[in-house]
């Protein structure tokens, strides 16, 4: 069968600039002109409409389930249960965990059970309803605390209800100090929200297999995932990535993937899928909610002897990627700071609360808020200003992390605390305020009297790329050929351009590689070799780094038609040029009518994995560090907040695109933000609360303060032209900056984000 | 049903519309426009913000049946031919579009402003584009784009 209508587009706008430079996404305008296809505008002449069934419940056994009525529906082609999956019904990202619809166990609200096509999706809708489940519910486990001791709760799999337990031992886990400040802190459930809904298009092919078109962050995993499930081999299975919406780490399990392809396979005709809004609250998995207890002592003078804790991660109904959750929270849970004693441990475990995965800032995101409120209370506890008690414990190049692997690239941590305590403060309010800048906006619930201002810091460090000894590499197909008498080069990779720049990453490298100007993007899919996921904040790392090496080779290619030596020759504005500067060669004329074309791997340097005793070893490439300090206002009688500024400084290794960092700051201090005041899928029972974004908030423009962003560019290097990984950072260290200027206004101690008006007034 | 609309400008005819479709939807997959974005359906992101008779509108929150004869703009009409609206042109140069799916509301949101308030404030800006979720940008560089945006009308 042909591709769809509104396939996803090869990208050539050209606008020239390199490495360093910030040139316009390719993409742009036809974004801007409504033209790009997302995955949810994909369309297909003959397609059907595909829709889930869900289980309204946390926890029940299905004693029945009878699809007939529904299939008996005039438009209604196909109803489709467990029994339907033709090959393995069950799949995970770390463990195989989960069933691709429900057999007999449903282990949280929203599990899907059935899928059908129609004619239209209200159709489908309808014909939902008339499935026949029966369910005997039982009792949810909702507690991640009891889940990970209590052996008497049952066990939601096989294995128990411990997905993952670390523990960390550095040095003499029992020190003493002078000043020991203690406190529980607790993290809600953050939705990544993307605006791109869970959708795409399965083709049937010829050859029995089929071509899906969708939203992802990593084809490959996908493809494995799905023909796994679907009984097919690989090759059968292919993959296009159409416009992505967002993704935040949100599009790296399986939503409509398996389903929409056997609903295609079934009835021979393309089945779209593309979730509501309610149902995409369902579909996805969410950032893991968390109980942390910390203790840190200290010296009077303000030095870490040690950090102790206990890290609880409630990873919901099935694993995804709560051992990761667990890895990462716990190697980096005592923050950018240098503690010679460390005693941490941290589980993952099941409930029959929604599922947790990725989201951005994985597995930081909940010990940074603790570790820097602990940091504020200890600040305090000596009479000694934040700022300077993170400066004075701050990580550097040659200090030894809690893992006992040694940072052997820059970490200017010190550095970025004082470069935002250098910034001005906003000025202090005076006289008459515009009442739409005060907390509560032009609801107009103050004019300024009982509302208190304060000045919080947040720092963080964060990992980059995969972790813990996987082999996380990228792969680039490049090829040069003259089109138009001009020598333009393709590049071809499965990484996800998921809205964050790695399109016009890609054309900046080959540009700057190969000596052009002309560039494009070819559309990301599986008949190129894997990429890794578009997470972790890897891909200019890693797909940066193949496609460097694949232009690279490109250029030797070249060499070699020539017949001169590689030695001292170079790319330069379409001409091979030797290293006095001589032109050798015009490169189209050189390339005539043979393209050039290489593909290339880029691999990481080797992690390791951690000794499960001690948690000691080098279990991470490399580390990013951002820190933010921000200034609130609150109305303390109505426990409003109104984030005044909002200012970051981080350190990106080297500025590729210095615009687009810069924006990517910006967007993920918002979703700090978001977390630290207004984001949270409420859960009561397992079931939740607040499914829309009418009751799911997210910060709208009027709650985003403005930013001023200090980029800092100390190379690592081990990295491709030295990048540090950006996207991930400036989401954690916004959350507690704005929780401790809270703290600061109110003098509260606020052990729990999102802080909520009550939380503030105490009513 | 059917419902004649007249969309960007030509005039449109969308047969066998059933009863409870959006507008969105006839817009999206009837008639072949997709540049409005389906992010919520409940009228919440504002992703799909047309112009219905000259006024901003959440298309999903629009009857199909209910524009019967009536007039809608969407992003698709916002330019003319191959030239960019200047809202359009700042928004891709000041960076404004990262995964650009609120963009086209965004648009239409910040051309309605631009129309009304040809030099709007900060705050004008930030009231004026309230109903519009971005995941992405933290806004900062959307303000920039309607900043620009204004000035470049201005000596249009
Ligand atoms: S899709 Fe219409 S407001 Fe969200
Ligand atoms: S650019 Fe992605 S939602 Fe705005």
């Amino acid at each position: 069968m042909s591709a769809p209508a509104r396939s996803p587009q090869e990208l050539h706008d050209t606008i020239a600039g390199g490495i360093g430079e910030s040139p316009l996404r390719p993409d742009g305008t036809l974004k801007v002109r409504g033209e790009f296809a997302y995955s949810s505008d994909l369309w297909h002449e003959d397609m059907l409409w595909g829709a889930t069934l869900r289980s309204p419940h946390p926890h029940a056994r299905i004693v029945r389930l009878d699809v007939s009525r529904a299939l008996a529906q005039p438009g209604v082609h196909a109803v489709l249960t467990h029994e339907d999956v033709p090959g393995e019904n069950v799949y995970g990202l770390k463990y195989q965990d989960t069933p691709a619809l429900a057999a007999d166990l449903v282990r949280y609200q929203g599990e899907p059970i059935a899928i059908l096509a129609a004619d239209h999706p209200e159709i489908a809708r309808q014909a939902l309803k008339e499935i026949v489940v029966e369910y005997d519910v039982l009792e949810p486990i909702t507690d991640p605390e009891r889940a990970a001791h209590d052996d008497t709760l049952k066990k939601l799999h096989p294995g128990g209800n411990v997905v993952r337990h670390q523990r960390i031992v550095k040095g003499d886990p029992a020190a003493t100090a002078d000043v020991v400040v203690s406190g529980v802190y607790e993290i809600g459930m953050q939705d990544q929200a993307f605006l791109g809904p869970e959708s795409g298009l399965a083709v049937p092919a010829e050859d029995g297999g089929v071509d899906l078109y969708l939203a992802t962050q990593w084809l490959h995993v996908d493809q494995c995932q799905t023909a796994k499930a679907l009984g097919l081999p690989l090759e059968k299975v292919r993959l296009t990535l159409s416009g992505v919406g967002g993704a935040f780490g949100g599009r790296e399990d399986l939503s409509m993937q398996i389903h929409s392809c056997m609903l295609a396979l079934r009835t021979g005709r393309p089945v779209k899928m593309s979730y509501n809004r309610l149902e995409s609250f369902f579909g996805h998995v969410h950032r893991h909610p968390a109980k942390m207890y910390y203790e840190h002592g200290a010296t009077r003078d303000g030095k870490l002897v040690y950090v102790r804790a206990k890290l609880y991660f409630d990873g919901g109904a099935y694993a995804s990627k709560t051992p990761v959750v667990v890895g990462n929270g716990t190697t980096l849970s005592v923050g950018p700071y240098d503690v010679p004693n460390a005693h941490i441990e941290g589980w993952g475990v099941y409930t029959n609360n929604p599922t947790c995965g990725a989201m951005r800032g994985l597995g930081a995101v909940q010990p940074t808020y603790a570790y820097e409120s602990q940091m504020d209370k200890l600040a305090s506890a000596l009479d000694m200003d934040p700022a300077e008690l993170r400066i004075r414990n701050a990580l550097s190049e040659g200090s030894t992390v809690v893992t006992g692997q040694v940072v052997d690239f820059p970490a200017p941590v010190a550095e970025l605390v004082q470069r935002l305590r250098d910034l001005p403060l906003p000025p202090e309010p005076t006289g008459e305020r515009d009442i739409r800048e005060l907390p509560g906006g032009a609801s107009n619930t103050t004019h300024g009297e009982g509302v208190v201002r304060g000045v919080g810091y947040g720092v963080t460090i964060k990992n980059i790329s995969y972790a813990e000894g996987l082999d996380d590499y990228s792969t680039a197909r490049v090829r040069l050929e003259v089109l138009g008498g001009e020598a333009v080069a393709m590049v071809h990779t499965a990484a996800a351009e998921v809205g964050q720049g790695l399109v016009t990453l890609q054309q900046q490298i080959a540009r700057t590689e190969l000596g052009l100007t002309r560039v494009s993007v070819h559309p990301a899919d599986t008949s190129v070799g894997d990429a890794g996921s578009s997470s972790a904040s890897r891909q200019t790392y890693v797909t940066g780094g193949a496609v460097r090496n694949a232009c690279r080779a490109v250029a030797e290619a070249v060499y070699a038609r020539l017949g001169v030596p590689s030695e001292g020759m170079s790319l330069v504005g379409g001409k091979v040029v030797a290293a006095d500067g001589e032109v050798v060669a015009d490169l189209a004329e050189l390339l005539g009518e043979t393209a050039i074309e290489e593909t290339r791997e880029f691999h990481h340097r080797p992690t390791y994995p951690l000794d499960p005793e001690t948690g000691q070893g080098d279990a991470h490439v490399q580390y990013g560090f951002s820190a933010h300090r921000a200034v609130v206002d609150v109305d303390l009688d109505l426990g409003l907040v109104k984030v005044v500024q909002l200012d970051c400084a981080q350190d990106v290794g080297k500025a590729m695109n210095p615009d687009a960092v810069v924006a990517q700051i910006q967007g993920g201090s918002a979703q700090g933000l978001g977390l630290a005041v207004m984001e949270e899928i409420l859960v009561e029972d397992g079931k939740v609360r607040n499914p829309s974004f009418t009751d799911y908030l997210i910060p709208t423009i009027l709650d985003m303060p403005p930013m001023r962003v200090d980029v800092l560019e100390r190379p690592d290097p081990h990295a491709p032209y030295g990048v540090r990984g950006v996207g991930e950072p400036p989401t954690i260290s916004a959350t507690p900056a704005i929780a401790n200027a809270i703290r600061a206004a109110t003098g509260l101690e606020l052990p729990r984000v999102p802080i909520r008006p009550e939380h503030i007034t105490g009513v | 049903m059917r419902v004649n609309v007249t969309v960007n400008g030509e005039h449109r005819q969308a047969d066998n519309v059933w009863e409870g479709e959006s507008l969105l939807y006839v817009l999206r997959e009837r008639l072949g426009l997709p540049g409005s974005k389906n992010a919520c359906e409940q009228g919440e992101c504002g992703s799909c913000t047309v112009y219905l008779d000259g006024v901003p509108a959440c298309a999903c929150l629009v009857a199909a049946g209910q524009t019967e004869g009536r007039e809608v703009v969407t992003v698709e009409g916002l330019a003319s031919g191959d030239d960019l609206d200047p809202v359009q042109e700042s928004f891709v140069e000041q960076g404004a579009v990262q995964c650009g799916f609120c963009t086209p509301g965004l648009l239409v949101a910040a051309h309605d402003l631009i129309e009304r308030v040809p030099d709007p404030s900060d705050v004008e800006i930030r009231e004026a584009l309230a109903g519009n979720l971005c995941r992405c940008t933290g806004y900062e560089k959307i303000l920039d784009a309607v900043r620009d945006a204004a000035a470049k009308k201005a000596v249009r």
